[in-house]
């Protein structure tokens, strides 16, 4: 089986919803009382796209604006980037583009994308339009996907068309911070990398049982949660 | 700047009331910066920082840490290109900056009436912090956006005592009120207080105040930010980190930690602290770039185990209590974050792996290293060190003595001492900075206190028939103070009415503040102490910790 391992950052103003985007996708449930990420939290989940796994190092960062200079640090070396705004909230989409900026001038190798307008629940308050956004992502070549984290819509979809993405970067070569490598059982069998990196993917131990997503065509993915 | 264990005295003298040469719970070693006195951790506290304020990198002891593991060259090249991505930062969020924070257009016509409304009358104590430009940042109670008016006055207060007069505003007292103001580097603090508290004890307040916000930004940052503009709105870059001081301002009311500059240890059996200290050692040592492990528990301390030569200031170690208390997303994940710890070195960031030990422990483990990349290989270790206390039981003791089992002579101590005139004790070693009490404040019966006094701070007039650890902490104050009181500090005050009965005695070695019965003989008392000073020398082990691990 193919593996391969990528790291994802997850970006966005305060309060957009990131840590609820990634609670509800790897853990599966939604708190209201979510607090405030402080610098930023790491979880790992894997996802099986067709007959290959995506391991997924996720850094759901901090969006206070204290915390913003520290952001190099986490998006470094990173492959992916979730840019989440809140429809709401005007301002939470413009600041996108100032990520963007900074992602394309300090990421040397290419990134997946991804453009997620989160709180599509709150439709009457809607601040952002989807016709604004769609163009803003095709011109930063980045998938676009409306979610909720309230209601669970749209957030398998980015979380898999991301590791789809993820999937046919590794196989470009491109791309020398990402390791992919063949496994028999897709357990980690890692002929090269730095060991101390190697160990960070035994922190999954809640191993949901495998699911099947029926508006997705392909794909089934298989989460771990970290704890 | 933090201090080396060569501060560390070696030789704490005894005294006479105990048969062993060492007061209870002093030993040669200490993991914590010794605080003598409140009002020496107080001014300490003060000046270490002013010293700090012109310090170049060079001098810092994180620099100084990383050259000693070689990291010196490539680590300043980073701090410098990050330095330069953060104003490109700065350039971007301002003009994105937050829509909610802007919206200062409150009409200041009607300041005068919203000073008067319930939100802001009748508290006991308010806070205050602004810039020395006069701009609000923070208030404890209210909206700061609507006290602009009240922070320019202040702001005027303080400059005209400081041009005109060439002298610095400490305080104006009136007959219920007393004003405290403290002007720290680009910022103004001012505590508006009806409590019992004395000038010392709130200026240490605002003090704390002050290093919460340089925790969070360090004071390279802070300084820098008013160097550059005068004007700046910090609110943008604290906003979030109001919680943290909310929470710091609420806990330095009812912890006597912080009125005795001592830190709480979760007591726990000799032999199991050792095994957790040996499990953080064993997994750590080859860890080069980490300065401190430190395990934590309802605002008590498990075990620090520490770089050589680096030991940490209690106020330190009272900022990371906080923030782990005020930080729920920390039982969400593993965290890693920047934290700056002002007395250990106010100019930079350290990085810390912070997480909870396990779903079934709530105990927080804090790795804090100079190295900005040491994410994994920490993540890694804490699961080894989790493994390794999970297999020797010490999780299984630590969650003992957090929900006080009833076994335990710590949870209840007063009844396990047998002298029943005693209702109410707190002890500290000097030498080693740490406290004791009869009746540890938990972190949720504070939870509880909180809610009961939900409306927040409000001055209440009403007697009270039980009282609570809390209260109790409040009569000590004036004690305290008088004790150390600059002019004419007392060694031993005895003072016994109709209430109750209350002894306060300082030795070189030790602080004691008891409540007894009312009407006590002295004597009677005195013989008390003696039997409560023996008790806590026989559990010393327990309650303290006694040593000074290192990696
Ligand atoms: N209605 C609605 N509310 C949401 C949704 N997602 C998150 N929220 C709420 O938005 C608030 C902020 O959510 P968080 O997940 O903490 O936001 P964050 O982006 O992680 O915030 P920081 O960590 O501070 O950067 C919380 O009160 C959530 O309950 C959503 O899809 N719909
Ligand atoms: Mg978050």
């Amino acid at each position: 089986m193919k593996v391969v391992e990528a790291k994802i950052v997850v970006l966005g103003s305060q309060g957009v919803g990131k840590t609820s985007l990634v609670v509800r996708y790897i853990g599966k449930m939604f708190s209201k009382h979510i607090s405030p990420t402080i610098g930023a939290s790491f979880f790992t989940c894997n996802i099986n796209v067709d007959d290959a796994r995506v391991k997924l190092q996720v850094w759901d960062t901090a969006g206070q604006e204290r915390f913003r200079s520290m952001a190099p640090m986490y998006y470094r070396n990173a492959n992916a980037a979730l840019l989440v705004y809140d429809i709401t909230n005007a301002s939470s989409f413009a600041a996108i583009k100032g990520w963007v900026k900074e992602l394309q001038s300090n990421v040397p190798e290419p990134m997946v994308l991804a453009l997620v307008g989160n709180k599509c629940d709150l439709e009457s308050c809607r601040a952002v339009s989807n016709n604004e956004a769609t163009q803003y992502a095709t011109s930063i070549g980045a998938a676009y996907c409306e979610t909720s984290a309230l209601h669970d819509q749209g957030i398998d979809q980015v979380f898999l068309s991301t590791a789809t993405a993820l999937l046919s970067l590794s196989s470009t070569n491109l791309v020398s911070s990402m390791r992919s490598y063949d496994s028999v059982d897709g357990d980690e069998r890692l002929p090269f990398g730095n060991p101390t990196e190697e160990m960070a993917t035994h922190i999954g131990k809640v191993e949901l049982p495998a699911w099947s997503d029926d508006r997705v065509a392909h794909g089934e993915t298989q989460r771990t949660m970290c704890c | 700047m933090a201090s080396t264990s060569k501060d560390v005295p070696t030789s704490p003298s005894g005294h006479d009331n105990t048969d062993d040469d060492l007061e209870p719970g002093a030993s040669y070693d200490s993991i914590l910066n010794p605080t003598d006195s409140f009002e020496e951790f107080a001014t300490e506290m003060n000046t270490s920082l002013e010293r700090s304020r012109d310090l170049t990198k060079k001098s810092s002891t994180i620099s100084e840490i990383q050259s000693e593991i070689g990291e010196c060259s490539k680590e300043l090249k980073e701090t410098k290109s990050s330095d330069n991505l953060q104003n490109k930062d700065e350039a971007i969020s301002a003009s994105t900056s937050n829509s909610n924070l802007d919206e200062n257009g409150e009409d200041t016509d009607n300041e005068d009436d919203y000073l008067k409304s319930p939100e802001l009358v009748n508290k006991e104590k308010h806070v205050f912090i602004l810039s020395s430009a006069g701009k609000p940042i923070y208030s404890r109670y209210g909206n700061e956006d609507k006290l602009a008016g009240v922070c320019g006055v202040i702001q005027a207060l303080v400059s005209v005592v400081e041009e005109q007069n060439r002298d610095i505003l400490r305080s104006i007292i009136t007959k219920d009120c007393k004003a405290v103001f403290l002007v720290k580097g680009p910022l103004i603090l001012v505590a508006v207080s009806k409590s019992n508290e004395s000038e010392t004890q709130l200026v240490l307040q605002l003090t704390y105040a002050f290093n919460q916000i340089v925790s969070v930004l360090t004071l390279t940052q802070l300084n820098r930010i008013f160097e550059q503009r005068r004007n700046y709105d910090l609110r943008r870059l604290l906003s979030g980190a109001e919680r943290l001081i909310d929470n710091l301002l609420i806990f330095m009311e009812k912890d006597p930690a912080f009125l005795l500059g001592a830190v709480r240890c979760l007591p726990l059996p000799e032999k199991v602290r050792e095994n957790i200290t040996n499990a953080i050692i064993s997994t750590c040592h080859k860890i080069r770039d980490l300065v401190f492990a430190i395990l934590i528990a309802g605002n008590q301390l498990i075990t620090l185990v520490r770089m050589k030569k680096y030991t940490l200031h209690p106020s330190d170690i009272h900022l990371l209590f906080n923030l782990v208390r005020s930080s729920e997303s920390f039982k969400t994940a593993e965290s890693w974050t920047p934290i700056c710890l002002p007395k250990f070195d106010a100019t930079g960031f350290l990085h810390g792996h912070v997480s909870y030990i396990s779903e079934d422990c709530q105990a927080c483990l804090l790795l804090l290293t100079v190295q900005r990349d040491a994410f994994y290989p920490l993540s890694q270790a804490k699961h080894t060190i989790s493994d390794k206390l999970r297999r020797s039981n010490c999780l299984t003791a630590i969650n003992d003595a957090l929900n006080r089992s009833k076994d335990l002579p710590t949870t209840n101590p007063l009844k396990h001492i047998g002298i029943p005139e005693i209702r109410h004790f707190m002890y500290k070693c000097k030498s080693t900075a740490q406290l004791f009490t009869s009746d540890p404040i938990c972190l949720d019966r504070l939870q509880d206190y909180r809610q009961r006094h939900k409306e927040g701070g409000d001055v209440v007039k009403k007697k009270v028939e039980k009282l609570s650890d809390i209260d109790y902490v409040r009569n000590y104050r004036e004690f305290c103070s008088k004790m150390h009181c600059a002019c004419s500090p007392a060694k031993l005050i005895f003072r016994s009415n109709s209430l109750d009965t209350v002894l306060a005695w300082i030795t070189n070695g030790f602080e004691l503040y008891v409540t007894f019965d009312p009407l006590m003989e002295k004597d009677q008392a005195i013989r008390a102490v003696d039997r409560l000073l023996r008790w806590i020398k026989n559990e010393e082990k327990r309650i303290f910790i006694m040593n000074a691990p290192t990696f």
